[in-house]
């Protein structure tokens, strides 16, 4: 059974990935707007930006 | 800062602020409303347009929610600036600064950082607890189910503790204004059976319920967090709609000076300047000037409509060529645009019967749950059960009767058939038109605009001299309708050049009339202006001194009209046309679209008597019309559909608009709206069987809580599935049932 020394914390640890994961992505505004991210992906030039 | 003065002058960059400064520059960020965003080429645009402009660093467009934030040195440039850009980019812009600030999005963020947590809590927690249950069965060591148990209990409370909150505030709110609301037993459950479970695992048995805890939770938020984002989606189209109002305005006092005074400031009865690019204040009457006036934000209307003294002008919309001064009649909150403002906050958050229907029983119910609670507590513990077997029950019981699926099941299938309609341009602007229109038998349309393009076009112009035409469009100028539009599109075409004229009566159902010095002149039908009709002619004028002149003009049906007619027909729906138009007109468009049932010459009195007897016939009729004609129809009806090009009134008054040219959106309405009708039906069934079967399980001690809370879940997830199943579902019309026929009232 030392095997579940192991196996728990990976799941919780993989469990906790994918949390952050989200929350990262929730935090950098990527379900902002939903339907514009599907035009961006066919938009071939570059994202315009001036510095 | 919204400088509505400056929207369209070209502002100088301010760059002698800065100078000396070699610092680097501190950007800010402005958010700009955009009305006419519709595409990925749009973003495109719109992000390249603002780049162009010196010293914006970047610019991000956002399709759902039609803005742009734009970050920009304030030393060189400002929002009137970028506005500017927008405009010559062919974007009607505005600054969100000076709309109200909304929180929805915030809160809607939170609910899924909690939804979230609570999701990982409960995969976790299900993983240890499956396990454990296997484990009973088998070889399982009673310490590894004791150190499970622990794990749980370690990932469960702060979960309990941090994804609760929105249910513990609201409980604790509603318990001190001594209320009780539906998140009472929702954290009285919650809480119970974490408590109990964290003093089982301190005692090392097996009654610990964690996962119910977490499962309840994360299903909960679910259900909050979808009703949440509804509530963000109209609050963020009202913030825009606000947002483009005009900021201030320049009042001129009785003594000849004038001020700059903030919109809000503004009094019915004042008079003010509206420079050339400015946006209007408030709603109010031209006194003096001319100028084209962009109204697509009230009327959808695209083409700028010519307002000269006497028109009508509203809050928000745009003058685009010359200074008019005008005199306010309605402000602040008394304007079209805060009344359609607040029509369309009212149509998306609204609830329409089933749910307060729901609601009511949701409050009922909460009592109900609290007193079937306790008396199983009592039950058992009478009974001599023992306190923990006692409260295990109780606690099942709480989770059991939590009415999520109730509370859901018509909600669930109202947003799936908003955005199933949203997405093919129909919009639903009454909380309960969905009801309405399923319950409807008869459809009456309007021919102008609605069965037609409503793009008339004026065929006997050969027959009308210049002088005769000219004056006809200067009165024509004054109207939105149609014809009048086609009169001086033809005008325009033959290189005359109509004037606006002031005090230019619209007579609806009638036409237009004006009183000169030499008489009356009149542009209208063959009653209005007195003519006898030879039965050729739409419209005729007749000036104070000339002959009378007739306008005969063409419309084209709409492509699938005779489909769609066909298709009500078989459906068993009593199809009729009412229009104001001329008898052979009318005759003419029925024909081509197949319906039996017409009448002409139908002012708008009329089309409402017609809509009575038809209703004391026991018919529920949904009236399709357009214009400012139909408003009063529309209002009449049962239910009513109006074009998205319609005049304004129209607009608000119809419970549903459907914008584009096929239709086939009459057809679709009417089936999403007869199947929202039987799945929310269902819905309440499947809730409502699912207490009957679930709640005396409870009490008698069969279902753990963990059952209970899969229970829960399952009648919410499958009232939710069953909703979702209208969005990609093949509607056709069905046959109206005989039984909805025979119950009507006699005639």
């Amino acid at each position: 059974m030392t095997v579940l020394a192991w196996l728990i914390p990976c799941a919780l640890a993989l469990g906790g990935l994918g949390l952050a994961g989200f929350l990262w992505s929730l935090r950098s505004g990527q379900f902002e707007d939903l339907d514009g991210a599907g035009w961006r992906a066919l938009d071939d030039t570059q994202p315009p930006h001036q510095d | 800062m919204a400088q509505a003065q400056t929207l369209a002058t070209v502002m100088p960059p301010v760059t002698e602020h800065r100078s000396g400064s070699t610092s680097m520059p501190a950007w800010v960020v402005a958010t700009l409303a955009i009305e006419n965003m519709h595409c990925g080429g749009c973003m495109h645009a719109i992000e390249r347009a603002l780049i162009g402009v010196a010293g914006v660093q970047a610019a991000r467009a956002n399709l759902s929610a039609k803005r742009v934030a734009v970050t920009y040195d304030p030393g060189r440039v400002g929002p009137a600036r970028l506005i500017d850009a927008l405009d010559g980019a062919g974007f009607r812009a505005a600054d969100m600064a000076s709309a109200p600030a909304v929180q929805e999005a915030d809160r809607d963020r939170d609910l899924l950082k909690r939804l979230a947590v609570a999701g990982f809590a409960a995969a976790n927690i299900m993983l240890l607890s499956v396990s454990v249950w296997a484990g009973h069965g088998s070889d399982m060591d009673p310490s590894l189910a004791a150190l499970f148990h622990w794990l749980s209990a370690v990932i469960a409370l702060p979960a309990v503790g941090y994804s609760g909150m929105p249910f513990f505030k609201s409980a604790a709110a509603a318990v001190r204004g001594r209320r009780l609301n539906m998140d009472v037993p929702i954290s009285l459950a919650i809480t119970l059976a974490t408590v109990m479970s964290l003093f089982q695992t301190l005692r090392g048995t097996d009654q610990v319920y964690f996962d119910a805890a977490v499962m309840l939770l994360f299903f909960l938020l679910i259900g909050r967090f979808l009703d949440s984002r509804l509530r963000t989606r109209a609050a963020s189209v009202v913030q825009n709609l606000l947002s483009l109002k005009a900021g201030s305005a320049t009042v001129l006092r009785n003594d000849g000076t004038s001020e700059r005074l903030p919109a809000h400031a503004l009094r019915p009865g004042w008079r003010f300047l509206v420079s050339a690019g400015e946006r209007i204040a408030a709603d109010g009457l031209v006194r003096t000037g001319t100028s084209d006036v962009d109204n697509s934000l009230i009327t959808g209307e695209s083409l700028p409509k010519l307002a000269g003294p006497g028109a009508s002008v509203f809050s928000g919309t745009l003058n685009l060529s010359g200074p008019i001064e005008v005199e306010a009649t309605a402000t602040g909150d008394a304007t079209l645009l805060a009344e359609i403002a607040r029509l369309v906050q009212a149509a998306e958050q609204g609830r329409g019967r089933y749910v307060r229907l729901a609601d009511r029983a949701a409050r009922l119910y909460a009592p109900a749950v609290h007193i079937l609670g306790l008396a199983t507590f009592t039950g058992w513990m009478l009974s001599g059960a023992g306190w923990e077997a006692a409260l295990t029950a109780a606690i099942a019981v709480l989770i059991i009767t939590c009415p999520c699926a109730l509370a859901l099941a018509v909600p669930a299938v109202q947003v799936a058939a908003a955005s199933r309609l949203f997405a093919k341009g129909i919009i639903v602007k009454a909380p309960d038109g969905l009801e309405r229109l399923a319950e409807t038998d008869a459809v009456v349309f309007d021919k102008t605009g609605t069965l037609t393009l409503g793009r008339p076009r004026l065929i006997n112009g050969a027959d009308i001299d210049d002088a005769d035409l000219e004056r006809a469009a200067s009165l024509a100028l004054s109207s939105q309708h149609p014809y009048s539009r086609a009169v001086v599109a033809a005008a325009r075409l033959r290189h005359l050049r109509p004037r606006a004229l002031d005090q230019v009566v619209e007579t609806a159902g009638g036409g237009l009339s004006r009183e000169t010095e030499a008489g009356p002149e009149r542009l209208g039908s063959a009653a209005f202006t007195g003519m006898t009709d030879a039965g050729a002619a739409t419209l005729w004028y007749r000036g104070a001194g000339s002959v009378a002149a007739a306008f005969r003009f063409e419309d084209k049906l709409r492509s699938d009209a005779a489909a769609v007619v066909a298709a009500l027909t078989a459906a068993g729906y009593r199809v009729e046309l009412l229009s104001g138009d001329r008898e052979q007109a009318v005759a003419v468009a029925a024909a081509q679209a197949g319906i039996a049932s017409w009448r002409s010459q139908h002012k708008p009195d009329a089309k409402i008597g017609r809509l009575l007897e038809l209703a004391a016939q026991g018919r529920r009729t949904l009236m399709v019309g357009d214009g400012l004609n139909d408003a009063p129809a529309l209002a009449q009806a049962h239910a009513s559909l109006s074009t998205a090009t319609a005049a304004d009134i129209s607009q608000t008054a119809a419970d549903a608009i459907f914008q584009g040219e096929p239709l086939a959106a009459v057809i679709e309405i009417l089936a999403v709206a007869r199947r929202s009708r039987r799945l929310a039906l269902q819905n309440f069934a499947l809730a409502v069987a699912y207490n009957v079967m679930f709640v005396p399980l409870a009490m008698s001690g069969r279902v753990t809580p963990l059952i209970a809370a899969l229970a829960m879940s399952t009648s919410s997830i499958a009232v939710t599935a069953n909703a979702v199943r209208l969005k990609s579902a093949r509607l056709g019309l069905r046959p109206l049932s005989r039984r909805s026929s025979s119950t009507r009232a006699p005639a």
